[in-house]
């Protein structure tokens, strides 16, 4: 957590510098309050001197005034300088997962991912705030305390002793116990709201296999659980408090007491034993403060750690020096590419599975020709289309684009030639123009309408009443997943891309809308290079290359035709279908 | 005195919950509203009803309370007169020994030391002798004893009541979750699962804290404040005016800057929200960004909504920063005035040292609870608000009860039949009407139609998940409202298109509807539904820990799981709800093979759109508003020209209109 705080604040030195003096005046303030106190005591009091009563309680108003000053403008930098330090923390964080591929999103979680660049940066901007308050007020506020009791009176300091270390031993051991039960107590809340979440997804399930009683008996274990955590935090607790104020109450009597045998033999003033109350009461609030804070900071470097190591980890995929070549480079393409794709002997895996998902995969995509990947489900299809575009890189074996590796060119490069339909048809938040504009920035509103033209998504574009102004939910929630697919499809076609990549993009379509949407595609795609993942064979019918994938082997490359006569596997996912009857 | 106490030490440190219920996003500091209750009294009397059980323990920790209270509060003033008895001491030897008090006092006077003689008349000195110790040990053990005796009372009533908190607590969980258990389906089908979510978890949590915090602080806070107020009132009317003025001071300028920070808190949680979307959806669409080149707009955008967080955040902070500032500068006001006054007065002996030294004290005592009350009242009108919306779920009327006296299905032979059924989920919108129905053992039937044509509703009735309104059901020819639902479904077996896996392992979920089955059952089961090998290639394999949203594997493959879970269950009546849609067709044959050996003597429903599916059933129901409009077998229904002729040949999958597509899970 050092290191991240040391990093992200070292910009902001002057402003905590100013922070710390401002804090500093403030706890010397503070402190010298008392102080004129006794002096009025001392020297108005005592002596008669009324004038030095008004006098210096003139004084202690200014004092007043100038503290509300300095702790509002502490307040005011260290409020700026902890949300500019969380600010700087989440752009920092936001820039490197755009750098990430997908093995680093895959091994950390998109949750994950989400929650460490929101709650955890919140957790340390939380920490800093506090920091540059409390924790630098509070300790300096106790040795200044610590130092005008000593200069007040030595003998009765020596009480602060005993005192101070008192305090900070109870509060520090009650924290030190109390801290993991919280923790585990919150893990308990977490099972707890987990179970329930899961019980209301799945009521069905559980009613109709006939589990609630196990459901009712797993809540009531996390039940007991928790309330039994809770009952120890809570009982630890309730010590904390009354514990402290004996402390606090014990050493004003042991002041009183002592000081009066002091003030007796003439070693010090009367006036001094409400100033030196008074410094016990700070110095003691202070420590507890101190200590508290203290306490905090688990958690937050918990927050900082996860931090660190997404700002720690470097992506598995960028591009290379050798990639960064200028174009005048022998090897570097000039222009737009012409799109052919090559597998060689392809292997991948997912790191530590026992399994390849694809091996020996080996085969030529060409511009101009649509070719179609089946197979069942598992068989590694979407796998083997996300290589295409980089999104991991093979395990064995090589995938090159216009005859250079992959990996030898600018991703950036790589990604303007090719076009991306997913599997899962996902929209971004906006208008159905900002959507399709995903695609291709400049595109104008004709072009748009082309592409959704294609898509066979003009119809229930323009019966929409804003039309390409409609909005767009999160997710493309407030659409129907056919409609969601067609503006997957429109924003893809809208780039002109001279590869496109189709996987599954049929799916919620019936079989009209798919045949149109194919011949219309087939239409702009002449120069094109169309891959198409697909379930159904009716799809795909009319590839000019289809390939075969089973369990992560190729079982067979050809036409419809060459492969109904050659091809097992491929007989039997036709015949499953129903295009034997009927037209396609 | 700038010293920032926390809450009484029985508080609860909760996590910051975000606005997006169930733990989204944590945002911090006050600035949200609080939610109101709809029934404030009505609520509360409520909520205290529940705290019956505990009524003689909160009685004790009430008495607990106020004998606390009340020594915390006479022990300033004791103290204060131990420093009387110490500066009457000094004086006192200051002064010759062979005066009396009224003797010395003239004398000063008459030597124009007027000011002493004054400063002299409010004590009580005894010439030429010192600190009388004897009596400063008195005082000084007497504080002591009641300081500790207010300390342990004190912490005596807060682990009491943590007792009671927690058990309150405990008991209205449970009492929930089996309220759960006992509502119809229908009240989960007509309510977000959002909100029943956030009732049973977000508003309980918030309850609980409620309790912990306001019970026992509650009382005290307000006896403190009386109690403080009495003896400052006691001491010097004047001073305690004053120091009551900071009150409504305080108050205001609270308000004030309350007001003004509200504004930028606003902004602050619009900004989050703003944030917070944009990079959940930059990192879901991760690929997608990439792929299209999308990184330096994300960058842009997120930097616009990072700096606009970043400014009002930073202002809410700061303005918000204020408040304790300004209230330690209106302390410390009354603290200077305390001081000068109580000083002047002192001199001119109207008032003693030790009471100003007390009073004092009892300003700073006085502004804690009266801040922790505020605070808590708000915190009682949130959770209060919260209780109830729990307490609404509690009123939800629940399932038909069983019957009294049921029949038992032993040999489940699976013959069911529908007489004269009806059925509507609203009054208004007709559904099933007069629909019968005889399906023999070892039958399978397959049900098409448009969506909302009643295919699940079908199932619905089947397991009782609804009850009809007309007609009767029967199973082996008992009607099924004479079965206990625990019997009667588990006669069936269901796959749904909506899977649910929980967060276990693979082996476990497999395992769910089962009773103790075996490591190899489980395999079988498994193998039976093509899903072994894929639980193979994944790096722990069957012990793989499925996620809360079974993420980390495919929807194909989840559903392979579900199937092989109900392979592993083994009952007398099957209910395939389109469960293999998402599953590729190739697939779809092998586990057709392997559940046509399943259906073997087994009765079984199958609602689906693949046509292939179809063509082998027994028996097609094709349905359209609820009514069957068909049955028969494929090549009847064919040649007999009808819906379902229409329907085959245009191979439709989803629906008949395009843009009418079922919407994807």
């Amino acid at each position: 957590m050092i290191q991240l705080l040391r990093r992200f604040l070292r910009p902001y030195g002057r402003a905590l510098i100013v922070i710390v003096l401002l804090l500093f005046l403030q706890a010397v303030g503070n402190l010298y309050l008392p102080t004129l106190n006794a002096d009025i005591i001392n020297n108005g009091v005592v002596t008669g001197n009324i004038r030095n009563i008004i006098v210096t309680g003139a004084i202690m108003l200014a004092v007043t005034l100038l503290l509300g000053i300095c702790s509002i403008i502490a307040v005011y930098f260290s409020a700026r300088t902890a949300m500019q330090f969380g600010r700087d923390v989440r752009a920092s964080m936001f820039t490197k997962v755009q750098s990430f591929s997908l093995h680093e999103v895959n091994e950390f979680g998109t949750p994950s991912l989400i929650t460490r660049n929101t709650n955890d940066v919140q957790q340390v901007q939380m920490l800093v705030l506090m920091g540059l308050t409390m924790m630098v007020l509070a300790p300096l506020t106790a040795i200044g305390g610590i130092f005008l009791a000593v200069r007040l009176n030595l003998q009765l300091s020596a009480l602060l002793l005993i005192i101070i270390p008192l305090m900070a031993i109870v509060i520090g051991s009650l924290m030190v116990k109390a801290v993991p039960l919280f923790r585990s107590m919150q893990v308990k809340i977490d099972r707890i709201n987990e179970v329930l979440r899961e019980n209301l997804a799945g009521i069905r399930v559980i009613r109709a296999f006939v589990r609630t009683q196990h459901e009712e008996a797993r809540f009531e274990v996390a039940n007991d659980d928790l309330t039994d955590t809770s009952l120890r935090v809570a009982r630890l607790f309730a010590l904390m408090l009354p514990a402290l104020m004996l402390i606090m109450n014990a050493s004003s009597v042991a002041i009183v007491w002592f000081g009066g045998h002091l003030i007796n033999n003439g070693d010090m003033q009367i006036g001094d034993l409400t100033a030196f109350l008074q410094y016990i009461v700070q110095i003691l609030f202070a420590v507890m403060m101190a200590v508290m804070m203290f306490v905090m900071v688990p958690r937050a470097a918990a927050s900082a750690e996860r931090i660190q190591q997404i700002l720690e980890t470097n992506p598995s995929i960028a591009d290379t020096a050798s990639a960064d070549l200028d174009t005048d480079s022998e090897t570097a393409r000039t222009g737009p590419g012409t799109g052919r794709i090559e597998f060689r002997d392809v292997e991948f895996r997912y790191p530590g599975a026992q399994d390849p998902v694809l091996e020996r995969i080996s085969f030529t995509l060409e511009p101009g020709q649509t070719t179609a990947i089946v197979g069942g489900t598992g068989s590694g299809k979407t796998t083997l289309v996300n290589l295409i575009p980089r999104l991991y890189d093979v395990s064995d074996g090589s995938i090159l684009l216009d005859g250079i590796d992959l990996r030898d060119q600018r991703q950036a490069q790589v990604w303007q030639e090719m076009a991306l339909v997913p599997q899962k048809s996902f929209l971004f938040s906006g208008t159905v123009r900002s959507n399709i504009l995903f695609g291709d920035a400049d595109a104008s509103d004709e072009q748009i309408w082309d592409a959704l033209r294609v898509a066979q998504a003009e119809p229930f574009v323009t019966k929409l009443a804003d039309q390409l102004d409609s909005t767009v939910d999160q997710g493309g929630a407030n659409l129907s997943g056919g409609q969601r697919q067609r503006l997957s499809i429109a924003r893809a076609l809208v780039r002109r891309a001279p590869i496109l990549i189709l996987d599954d993009s049929f799916s919620a379509l019936d079989y009209a809308t798919d045949a149109r949407l194919r011949s219309a595609l087939a239409r702009e795609s002449r120069n094109r290079t169309v891959v198409i993942v697909a379930q159904r064979v009716s799809s795909i019918l009319d590839a000019d290359k289809i390939i075969v994938l089973d369990e992560g082997l190729i079982v067979g490359i050809g036409t419809h035709s060459e492969l109904m006569d050659t091809c097992p596997t491929y007989q039997e996912i036709v015949n499953s279908q129903l295009s034997a009857d009927g037209a396609a | 005195m700038s010293a920032a106490t926390t809450s009484s030490g029985a508080s609860n440190p909760r996590r910051p919950q975000g606005m997006f219920g169930g733990g989204g996003p944590g945002a911090v500091g006050m600035g949200l509203p609080p939610e109101k209750p709809r029934n404030f009294k009505a609520t509360l009397r409520r909520l205290g009803r529940r705290l019956r059980p505990e009524r003689w323990i909160i009685s004790v920790v009430l008495i607990l309370g106020i004998t606390s209270v009340f020594f915390a509060v006479i022990g300033p003033k004791l103290l204060g007169n131990a420093t009387n008895i110490i500066f009457e001491g000094i004086v006192g030897k200051q002064l010759p020994a062979n005066m009396t008090q009224a003797q010395a006092e003239a004398y000063l006077r008459a030597n124009g030391q007027s000011q002493q003689a004054d400063l002299l008349s409010g004590m009580t000195v005894t010439p030429g002798a010192g600190v009388d110790f004897t009596a400063l040990g008195q005082v000084i053990a007497l504080v002591a004893v009641v300081y500790l005796l207010s300390s342990i009372f004190s912490w005596a009533q807060n682990y009491l009541m943590a007792g009671v908190t927690q058990r309150v607590m405990f008991r209205l969980r449970e009492e929930v979750d089996v309220k759960l258990g006992r509502l119809p389906l229908k009240y989960f089908d007509t309510h977000a699962r959002g909100d029943v979510l956030s009732r049973v978890t977000n508003d309980i949590d918030n309850i609980s804290t409620t309790l912990q915090q306001t019970l026992t602080q509650m009382i005290t806070s307000v006896l403190t404040v009386i109690g403080v107020l009495t003896m400052m009132l006691l001491i010097s009317p004047l001073l305690a005016i004053i120091s009551l003025l900071t009150v409504p001071l305080s108050f205001a300028v609270t308000m004030f800057i309350a007001k003004r920070s509200q504004r930028e808190f606003v902004g602050q949680w619009k900004w989050t929200g703003r944030l917070n979307g944009h990079v959940e959806e930059m990192y879901s669409g991760h690929e997608l960004v990439k792929v299209f080149g999308h990184q330096e707009q994300a960058m842009a955008d997120f930097a616009e909504a990072n700096d606009k967080m970043y400014e009002s955040s930073f202002k809410a902070q700061f303005i918000s920063g204020i408040i304790q500032p300004a209230m330690a500068f209106i302390a410390n006001i009354n603290y200077v005035l305390i001081a000068v006054i109580g000083g002047l007065w002192v001199a001119n002996g109207t008032m003693s040292l030790g009471d100003v030294q007390a009073f004092i004290q009892y300003s700073r005592q006085f502004t804690m609870p009266i801040t922790q009350i505020a605070s808590i009242t708000n915190l009682l009108q949130s959770g209060l608000a919260s209780a109830e919306r729990v307490f609404e779920l509690l009123d939800e009327p629940e399932q038909v009860p069983e019957t009294a006296t049921p029949q038992i299905l032993d040999l489940r032979r699976g013959h069911i039949t529908f007489e004269d059924v009806s059925f509507r989920y609203e009054p208004d919108k007709p559904l099933i009407d007069d629909l019968t129905l005889d399906v023999r053992p070892g039958e399978s039937i397959a049900i098409v139609g448009p969506t909302g044509a009643g295919k699940t509703t079908l199932v619905n009735l089947l397991m009782r998940f609804y009850e009809i309104d007309g007609g009767r059901i029967t199973f082996d020819g008992i009607d099924i409202r004479d079965l206990t639902r625990d019997n009667l479904r588990r006669s069936f077996g269901m796959v749904l298109q909506d899977t649910w896996l929980f967060k276990g392992t693979i082996r476990e979920n497999i395992a769910y509807g089962a009773i103790d089955p075996s490591e190899a059952q489980i395999i079988q089961a498994a193998t039976a539904a093509h899903v072994d090998r894929l639980v193979r290639t994944l790096p722990d394999g069957y012990d793989t820990i499925l996620g809360t949203d079974a993420a980390n594997i495919s929807t194909g493959e989840q559903q392979l799981l579900t199937i092989a879970r109900a392979f592993l269950a083994d009952p007398a009546v099957l209910i395939l709800d389109e469960a293999t849609s998402s599953v590729d067709t190739r697939t779809e044959v092998l586990i057709q093979k392997a559940m046509a050996e399943l259906r073997k003597g087994r009765t079984s429903f199958v609602i689906a759109h693949r046509l292939s599916t179809i063509r082998d059933a027994d028996t097609i129901l094709v349905m359209d508003s609820g009514n069957i409009i068909e049955t028969g077998t494929h090549d009847e229904l064919i040649a007999a020209g009808g819906f379902y002729y229409n329907l085959y040949n245009s191979q439709f999958l989803a629906s008949f209109d395009e843009d009418a597509d079922i919407p994807v899970g």
